[in-house]
């Protein structure tokens, strides 16, 4: 067993974790913070996406050691209290969900890609969006309306 | 996952030690393809050695011509750096091809060559821009670097730390990628180097890994265009061949990705 200790949506955190533990099983079975999702075994659904130091990373990816020291945010981190983040409130304006089970990992996903974009002063288009989405499965096939979820938020935080 | 041992080296020298204390360790980079090998439990090392946080290992410097990324630079950082951009925007487009958003922000070019999956895209670049790989004992040619399918001639406790290259005059790179994967099926990296001469790196269609195409080289080096390759043979025997595609249709593949390569690259 290792130490490990790390910052999850502002809190400081830590836990006894097996060195074969993955990011995504720490945050869901010890910390208990259910929204970040497993779909695929494989790496490829993007459920798992969190935030480590800023960037876009998939959980079930990565050791929870690797991320020790590190800055995470969960989808439970996006909203202020009782306010939707505003790509939370687009998904529910433009039925971006379905079942909902991919919608952690667009969410942060999406979070991610506006940043960026906004940061390197290139414009988030349709096209790009889709591109941006290649690392994340809706097996409900939503994505015309995920894709306007975004477009939405990106309008409205930019 | 079978159980292993974590251990973060803080430099190259320790790692090494690190390295050579174990078992059967492995050195860790982004993980992006050995953690889902070792989730499926076609990989347990005894120890991995995370170099990631190597800062020796970070950063990308480009000097006129001469360029230098870091072991640990990842893939989000070669695809997005504006200083690889005027001296290779081909290294750029192909680092920006590798998986997906969330796989570029952790993999890296290091972790990537070191492994060398033949379907992997690094590898082509590497050979095509005739790559010098610096590791913790020596500098290595591309051409000496890529052995066979995942063997390079790194030894066990051996760790790449850089990859330099001039900038060539011009280059680029088509992928044709696995729908699902987005692995190469076949990825053809085009380079024109000193004194006009070409070099075509293949990967994903080899059967003995990434290769140089010396037949393309040879037309490209006369006459850069598309219309100078027509008749050149990719040969089917060398190629790979699985349920993604037979080997002739790779072969074909092979031409197809070169022309779209040679166009590109003006």
């Amino acid at each position: 067993m290792t130490s490990i200790s790390m910052s999850v949506n502002g809190k400081a955190v830590s836990g006894d974790v097996e060195d074969r533990t993955l990011l995504v099983q720490f945050i869901r079975e010890d910390l208990r913070l259910t929204g970040t999702h497993v779909g695929c075994d494989t790496s490829q659904c993007g459920a798992c996406v969190v935030h480590v130091d800023g960037k876009a990373v998939k959980s079930c990816t990565m050791l929870a050691v690797q991320a020790s020291g590190s800055e995470v945010t969960t989808i439970e981190g996006l909203a202020n209290g009782g306010d939707l983040h505003p790509l939370q409130t687009a998904f529910k304006e433009n039925h971006g969900l379905q079942c909902g089970f991919c919608t952690p990992g667009m969410i942060m996903s999406a979070a991610d890609m506006i940043a960026r974009y906004k940061a390197s002063g290139s414009k988030l288009d349709e096209k790009a969006i889709r591109e941006e989405l290649e690392g994340n499965i809706c097996r409900c096939t939503g994505y015309h309306n995920i894709v306007r979820s975004i477009e939405d938020a990106a309008a409205k935080m930019s | 996952m079978y159980e292993t041992k974590y251990q973060r080296a803080s430099n190259v020298e320790d790692a090494a030690k690190m390295l050579a204390a174990t078992d059967d360790g492995k050195f860790i980079s982004g993980g992006q393809t050995l953690i889902p090998t070792m989730k499926q439990r076609l990989a347990a090392p005894s120890d991995l050695i995370d170099v990631r946080n190597i800062d020796a290992m970070k950063g990308i410097a480009v000097d006129g011509s001469n360029v230098s990324i870091g072991a640990a630079a990842t893939h989000a950082e070669v695809a997005n750096s504006n200083d690889v951009h005027k001296a290779c925007p081909a290294l750029c487009d192909l680092a920006g091809m590798i998986g997906d958003p969330h796989v570029r922000h952790m993999g890296t070019i290091g972790g990537s060559i070191a492994n060398n999956d033949p379907a992997a895209d690094y590898p082509a670049a590497m050979i095509a821009l005739n790559a010098q790989i610096t590791t913790s004992k020596r500098t290595i040619g591309a051409d000496d670097f890529f052995t066979d399918l995942f063997e390079t001639a790194l030894e066990e406790d051996e760790i790449v730390t850089s990859i330099t290259f001039q900038a060539p005059s011009k280059a680029a790179y088509a992928k044709f990628p696995n729908p699902a994967s987005r692995y190469a099926m076949a990825g053809v990296f085009v380079a024109q180097v000193e004194d006009g001469a070409a070099r075509v790196g293949v990967t994903g269609a080899g059967s003995s890994g990434v290769f140089r195409h010396g037949e393309m080289e040879a037309a490209l080096s006369k006459d850069w265009s598309e219309a100078a390759i027509k008749n050149c043979k990719v040969d089917e025997a060398a190629m790979l061949s699985d349920l993604h595609g037979n080997a002739a249709y790779r072969a074909n593949l092979v031409k197809v990705m070169a022309k779209r390569a040679v166009a590109a690259a003006g």
